[in-house]
């Protein structure tokens, strides 16, 4: 995947209304009128979402001419997600640890102060 | 963009340079001040998963001065990381560089520290000096990733709402 893609993934997710299009075709294909529903927004500006979505490479778009029905390409998603998600799995892990051991820090200043 | 796992660790990348992990544990934040600019402190528990002891904990805990952390695994394998501190200001904010080595971007890292009812609130930033070095550790991380062959694609979509 070329850098200047992986920005254009990291800008089509920074905004809300994208991710939830994107858990929405998560569960199956959908037309733009079916993905503007859920949102008090227009079709138009749906559509808006969804060119930088595929610009993005996440999603494809048909071709029948009548309802066009947008699917989701989670390759280049997975790529990104997995990054992150190892990255805040070791925080995750390390926070398990700091918790536990903050705790044994705060017993021990405790015992100090009753000596 | 949010990588929401678990009610505890929050990742968010609310710009295409920054990272920000946030964590609520139950402890004064002076407390946790030392836990992260103590080396008697730090090699209990940044450890990441399983597996992992830090040998190497070197502070000089004053702006210029340069810490040196090292991991090693069980099977021998060795991460180390390094930078310097720029900003101390205990109980709540820390700011220092930090670099892997090699081709992986020195980023700026800032950890600040809010408390509230005896509970503290972290919350530490990375900031890569750029998009470019921002996606260079990603295809970096990528192919780690891709090799531990980890699949977390509906957990994942699943956050995504």
């Amino acid at each position: 995947m070329p850098p200047d893609q992986l920005s254009t993934i990291f800008a089509a997710l920074a905004d809300p209304t994208r991710r939830a299009i994107l858990a929405h075709l998560a569960q199956g294909e959908a037309s733009v009128k079916q993905l503007a529903e859920p949102f008090a927004i227009s079709p138009p500006a749906v559509t808006k979402h969804l060119k930088v979505l595929q610009r993005a490479g996440l999603i494809t778009q048909g071709r029948q001419a009548q309802w066009r029905p947008c699917r989701l390409d989670a390759a280049p998603l997975k790529d990104v997600a997995d990054w992150l998600e190892d990255y805040r799995r070791f925080w995750d892990a390390s926070f398990e640890r700091l918790d536990a051991y903050l705790i044994e820090l705060q017993a021990k200043e405790q015992h100090d102060r009753e000596q | 963009m949010i990588a929401n796992n678990s009610a505890a660790t929050t990742l968010t990348t609310p710009s295409d340079q920054e990272i920000i992990i946030t964590r609520v544990v139950n402890a004064p934040r002076s407390l946790v001040f030392d836990a992260y600019t103590n080396p008697e402190h730090l090699p209990h528990w940044m450890l990441g998963p399983q597996g992992w002891t830090m040998p190497v904990c070197e502070i000089d805990l004053r702006p210029g001065g340069a810490w040196h952390f090292v991991w090693r695994r069980s099977d021998g394998t060795e991460m180390a990381m390094r930078g310097v501190y720029r900003e101390i200001a205990p109980p709540e904010r820390l700011v220092c560089t930090e670099s892997w080595g090699g081709d992986w971007p020195e980023t700026l890292n800032t950890l600040i520290l809010s408390e509230e009812g005896g509970k503290t609130t972290i919350r530490q930033s990375v900031r890569y000096p750029s998009k470019e070095a921002r996606d260079a550790a990603l295809k970096t991380g990528m192919l780690e990733g891709a090799s531990q062959g980890f699949n977390r694609l509906d957990e994942y979509l699943a956050t995504l709402a």
